[in-house]
């Protein structure tokens, strides 16, 4: 939203945050090197505070109650006596307001939220000498843009993968390779179709522009000028004449899917899953252009009332084994590089590229757009989140 | 001296007592929070953080007034709602006129338990159903589809579907309480005069009844102006002030705009109130 305080202010703030100002590479977010709010850091681990708040995404706490084949969270308590209260956020959006009302020990943010998270002060730096499965983290995980200020982690790496074209089977011919499928004029699927209901999602049609569009000079979907941010609004609001419906809420796209109110979208790999364990006939791919993505960190809050219980919680989810389990149920690449040899499907890290840093550096992650261009470009400057949030509500009408 | 005496001697005291906790219930509860929703509206957000900047300014309203998007969702809103209370006075007409006029006791007592009765079940479960019944291949189509007609799908008419079921109880109520007022020996008057039910009905029962029915759209109106949970089980992708409101709320994490945003429904209900008060529908609440 333009509201000149509020835009100067955060160019103050990006400002700070381009700092040194050179390092603006494809994907990896600001440069680090701004000053974060001067939050303490924990220096030992004692005995857990019998309980931890767990904010995450829907599938990285599993408790067996969806699934009860499906449980890594009931082993941690018995480990560690913290009874873990989980509770599930939709979008990044809602993951800070949720911290920012206080009340949760650890967070797993995605690329989009975690700076933000860093510059309120709502996450403390993480000491990564007493996250003893640290050292098995993959090293082009870590310190990187989205992750760290001045070479300081202010989390522990947990996974990575893209975002996802589902269709069904039955309803879609022939299968689509292509985000064309979901922004096509008169697609023959109009109101069918379905989209994640985020401004970050600006960024998949930017992704489209920038592979069949080469004349706007999209570099990176996360960093648009206003021209490229208005071609893309354009792209979207014909899409948005033939959406069914937006989703952020994991469990209402399965039962769209299942219905077959909607039959083609965006989709994660746990709701493609979701969906084919209650019978519904669908597909996930990886279309032609890739993909957005995230790379997500589990992030310690500032305010937390059970740290012990929180590092324990952190230590735990990047195990090996518990660190496999996430990564296969959620469809994502694992960030412990012993997490390979112990999935049950032992190909598993050769699909998504586990250790493959070439491949996770071509996914466009999740990253907080802002004034200075991402992607290097001196000569403008480009739209920052509240833009892209203003321009998502015009999108919807 | 007794308490109790010195009560008994000062009536205004008791009184005062008496008044006070109401009051500051009233004052602070319910006033102050319109009050700090009114000045939160004056303050912005950092586009970055989030945080709450306490600098005054008008951006938030020349933002609302001056995007498109904003005017399309209000009328939006407006529309959704009127057409809810249409619908509901076209259906609450009917069913309280032979609750008040022509039912047995008996049934009558029967037909307000099971007017009352939705009430008993949680929101959600009633607009989940309703998400059921209209999705594809649900209960609708299934109807529908000896007769080549399907499901209207998740949008503007499902929402209007939904909201007018969810409000029918607050509108019947209060047109069967205005209903049950009317004397019936108005009606046999009527008749005896030489005119026809129908024009019973159009002369006598409906100027009657019809503050009953403003009453009724109040309830209706105002509360799907400030939905947003029907919208977002059954909307499609459809926004209304209420989802405005919560997105920014929830997702953008702009609360000065999203309290700017509030004070559209405010402003159209003190302007609907208006207007009801010139038809004296308030003294019939």
């Amino acid at each position: 939203m333009r509201r000149i305080g509020a835009v100067l202010s955060a160019a103050l703030l990006a400002l700070a945050v381009a700092g040194c100002g050179s390092t603006g590479g494809g994907g990896g977010g600001a440069s680090g090197k701004f000053t974060a709010p001067d939050v303490p850091m924990k220096k030992s681990v004692g005995k857990g505070e019998g309980e931890v708040d767990i904010l995450a995404w829907p599938g990285y706490a599993e408790d067996g109650s969806n699934d009860p084949k499906v449980d890594w969270v009931t082993p941690f308590e018995k480990q560690t006596g913290c009874q873990a209260n989980v509770k599930y956020f939709g979008t990044s959006d809602e993951a800070i307001n949720l911290m920012k009302s206080g009340g949760y020990d650890v967070v797993s943010a995605s690329g989009d939220a975690t700076l933000r998270l860093i510059a309120s002060g709502q996450v403390a730096p993480v000491n990564t000498d007493l996250v003893a499965n640290y050292k098995d983290v993959q090293p082009f995980l870590k310190d990187r843009a989205w992750n760290s200020v001045n070479g300081q982690m202010y989390g522990v790496p947990h996974g990575w993968g893209a975002n996802l074209l589902m269709w069904r089977t039955d309803k879609v011919h022939p299968a689509p390779d292509s985000w064309g499928a979901v922004f096509a004029k008169s697609s023959p699927y109009a109101g069918h179709i379905t989209a994640y209901d985020s401004p970050i999602y600006i960024a998949d049609a930017a992704l489209y522009l920038m592979k069949t569009k080469p004349s706007l000079g999209i570099k990176d979907p996360y960093a648009l000028d206003q021209k490229q941010l208005d071609a893309a609004v354009g792209l979207l609001k014909v899409q948005r004449a033939q959406v069914s419906e937006y989703w952020s809420d994991y469990l209402k796209e399965v039962q769209a899917f299942k219905t077959g109110d909607s039959v083609i979208g965006t989709t994660w790999q746990v709701i493609a899953s979701l969906a084919r364990s209650e019978h519904a006939p669908v597909k996930a791919v990886l279309p032609k252009e890739g993909a957005t993505g995230w790379s997500d960190t589990w992030m310690v809050s500032a305010k937390s009332k059970h740290p012990n219980c929180a590092y324990k919680w952190m230590n735990y989810i990047v195990s090996p084994q518990a660190n496999a389990d996430v990564a296969e149920y959620f469809g994502e690449a694992p960030a412990n590089a012993k997490s390979c040899k112990l999935t049950s499907d032992k190909s598993f890290c050769a699909t998504y590229h586990a250790g493959d840093a070439a491949f996770a550096n071509r996914i466009h992650y999740w990253t907080t757009p802002i004034k200075q261009c991402l992607d290097g470009r001196k000569d403008t400057t480009c739209t920052d989140y509240s833009q892209w949030t203003q321009a998502w509500t015009e999108v919807k009408g | 001296m007794s308490v109790a005496a010195a009560l008994h001697r000062r009536p205004r005291l008791r009184l005062g007592l008496l008044l006070a906790p109401p009051m500051l219930w009233l004052g602070v509860a319910y006033l102050a929070a319109l009050a700090a929703l009114l000045v939160t509206a004056f303050w912005t957000a950092n586009s970055f953080t989030g945080e709450v900047e306490r600098t005054w300014s008008l951006e938030n309203f020349r933002e609302l007034f001056g995007i498109g998007v904003y005017k399309t969702v209000t009328l939006r809103t407006i529309g959704i709602a009127a057409l809810v209370t249409v619908v509901d006075a076209a259906i609450a007409f009917p069913i309280a006129l032979y609750m008040a006029k022509v039912a047995s006791p008996r049934a009558q007592r029967l037909l307000v338990v099971a007017v009352l009765m939705p009430l008993w079940a949680s929101y959600l479960v009633k607009a989940y159903a309703w998400r059921g019944m209209l999705a594809e291949g649900g209960l609708i189509d299934w109807i529908g589809k000896p007769f080549h007609a399907s499901s209207p799908g998740f949008g503007v008419t499902a929402t209007i579907l939904t909201l007018a079921y969810l409000w029918l109880p607050y509108m019947i109520l209060p047109v069967y309480a205005g209903l049950e007022r009317l004397p019936t020996s108005l009606l046999e008057a009527s008749s005896d005069l030489g005119a026809g039910p129908a024009t019973t009905l159009r002369r006598v029962v409906v100027p009657m009844a019809m503050p009953a029915v403003v009453a009724g759209a109040i309830f209706t109106f105002s509360l799907s102006l400030g939905d947003y949970i029907a919208v977002t089980i059954v909307g499609g992708a459809n926004q209304m002030l209420g989802t405005v409101v919560y997105a920014n709320v929830g997702a953008a994490g702009n609360l000065p705009f999203a309290a700017a945003v509030a004070m559209v429904p405010v402003v159209i209900m003190l302007l609907f109130l208006a207007a009801v008060r010139r038809t004296g529908a308030l003294e019939s609440l």
